[in-house]
């Protein structure tokens, strides 16, 4: 290891300063190695969490059973996409490019939330990711828009406001199918039996087995533990489901007065590793698709760029 | 659906036209070349599909014109319907399309019609269809050797298309004559812009005279409207 030259323990001393005393970090100051590299990650995978999320919604955009909902719905993985750019400018200010980025995801050198490779098999599935995965991601991202990386944090804040509107549509779009037909209502309960246990995973795995939780709590990029998260998800979502007229699909779930939170069963942390390592039901999909759409618009890209170019000067 | 008066026939025909090419545009989300397109392709097409409830909100419910009709009662252009095929091939449906369309929205917007307040809200929205079209004809028009060729055939091949916007539309009180005119001119000065040919063939097949607007369809429209409408005829009287 090298040695840290004088100045560089001032620097670190200064940072390490104004973590403590919240203090924004901003992309021209100082910072170690170890957290820009972290927040790159971070913010990266979150970045192409909003892009490979668009596909399993996107899925239903032509199916969509009322203009209503298909307006909703598009709007939605609009908002996908630009919360998906906003990110990718949030990780750039870190001096890594966009191009390097998808490179990586293309890859699979760098991952996406793990949730996004389970299937849209019906048209309620569309609610329940929009009540329980976005429900899920909110939970997760509320926190971070106090994150101590100002461009991260400040990008937080806008997707958090647009999620928060997609889930509250999420959950009207369950509850008019938990009300409707009988078998409206069956379709809306099978959804929720298939999407709860993936939302749970969402929160990472248990704080045991976190490999950044430390230092990322440490820096406060991060601010909750996976499992604090999780069971704060958790307490919101039992009365929801009994709002909408639905059970969640956990035998063990049961209020506990003693800790004031509702228990719940153990996680199929098997499943969670198999889905990250690419064995879940859409993996191969979605990295497929995603990486056709962008050799497929290649020559667009080049045509954009051979155009700017020549047209350089009189742009304006 | 009400009677079928030259009004509502007209709104029909309009309504249909958006409701369709914002599905079209909707087959794209999560196909884009890039990220900034994913964007904006679903931005035109919102708005279409803004424009499509307004209108067939004129001459019915919504739902039921766009779930419960079948492909020869829909009145839109075969323009619209026309699969996506390439970047190049949706840029120029987008580009023949969005200009016929700011066309025709300022002329009703001009009139006094019951479409007119539709128009006028419509116009702002389809400048910037019709300039988002533009610039991409341009930059793969005068791009690459690739992109041209591509851009060009997806101009030829749409061609014979164009000739049906400019069938009379009944109810619209519009001259089909100085909006042809009009197309023409501005067709002609973006394809010069960037460095394409406009052009040769007929604007019409042996098919397509006014055939949209009377409920003569292409093969792909069926196949559409069986996406578009399954889950909603599966479920008879539900609402969503």
């Amino acid at each position: 290891m090298t040695t840290i030259a004088p100045d560089e323990e001032a620097l670190a001393a200064v940072f390490e300063a104004a973590v403590a005393a919240d203090e924004r970090i901003e992309p021209r100051d100082w910072m170690p190695e170890g957290y820009r590299s972290s927040l790159v990650r971070q913010i990266a995978q979150h970045a192409h969490s909003e892009i490979i999320g668009m596909q399993p919604e996107a899925n239903w955009i032509t199916r969509a059973p009322s203009l209503r909902r298909k307006a909703i719905l598009m709007a939605k993985v609009q908002d996908e996409a630009g919360h998906g750019l906003y990110l990718y400018s949030a990780a750039e200010t870190l001096g890594v490019s966009r191009e390097e980025l998808l490179d990586k995801l293309h890859s699979g050198r760098q991952k996406y939330s793990s949730i996004f490779n389970y299937p849209t098999l019906t048209w309620a599935d569309v609610g329940a990711i929009g009540w329980l995965v976005d429900g899920a991601a909110i939970t997760n991202q509320v926190p971070l828009c106090r994150c101590s990386y100002g461009p991260y944090a400040r990008a937080m804040v806008r997707v958090c406001k647009e999620e928060s509107f997609h889930q509250r549509q999420g959950y009207e779009l369950l509850l008019a199918l938990s009300q409707g037909t009988p078998a409206q209502h069956a379709m809306a309960q099978d959804a929720v039996d298939r999407w709860w246990w993936p939302s749970l995973m969402m929160f990472g795995p248990p704080d045991d087995e976190s490999a950044h939780s430390a230092q990322s709590m440490a820096w406060k990029i991060k601010r909750h533990s996976n499992d604090e998260l999780r069971q704060r998800f958790v307490d919101i979502c039992v009365p929801q489901a009994e709002a909408l007229g639905l059970t969640l699909p956990d035998p063990d779930l049961a209020w506990d007065p003693e800790r004031e939170h509702w228990n719940f069963g153990p996680i199929d942390w098997d499943e969670f590793r198999d889905v990250l390592k690419g064995n879940g039901p859409c993996n191969g999909q979605r990295i497929t698709q995603r990486r056709t759409a962008h050799e497929n618009g290649a020559w667009v890209r080049e045509a954009a760029a051979a155009y700017a170019a020549k047209h350089g000067e009189d742009k304006r | 659906m009400k009677t079928e008066t030259p009004a509502f026939v007209a709104a029909l025909s309009l309504g249909d036209d958006a409701l369709v090419l914002s599905h079209r545009l909707g087959e794209w989300a999560g196909h884009a070349p890039v990220l900034e397109e994913e964007v904006a392709l679903a931005n035109i097409a919102l708005d279409l599909l803004g424009q499509a409830r307004v209108l067939l909100s004129l001459v019915g419910d919504e739902d039921e014109l766009a779930y419960l009709r079948e492909e020869r009662a829909f009145r839109n252009v075969q323009l619209v319907e026309q699969p996506n095929g390439d970047f190049a091939h949706t840029i120029a449906r987008q580009l023949y399309f969005s200009t016929y369309q700011e066309l025709m929205y300022e002329q009703l917007a001009q009139g006094d019609g019951p479409l007119a307040p539709l128009a006028a809200k419509a116009v702002k929205e389809v400048a910037y269809h019709r300039d988002h079209a533009e610039q991409w004809t341009l930059r793969l028009g005068d791009g690459t050797e690739e992109s041209r060729t591509r851009m060009q055939r997806g101009l030829d091949a749409l061609w014979r298309y164009t000739g049906e916007l400019f069938a009379p539309i009944e109810g619209t009180q519009v001259d089909p004559a100085p909006l042809r005119e009009a197309w023409t001119a501005r067709i002609g000065s973006v394809l010069d812009r960037a460095t394409l040919t406009v052009p040769q063939g007929p604007q019409r097949g042996a098919w397509t005279a006014g055939a949209g607007r009377q409920g003569l369809h292409t093969e792909p429209f069926g196949r559409m409207l069986a996406e578009m409408q399954h889950l909603h005829r599966s479920h008879p009287g539900a609402t969503w």
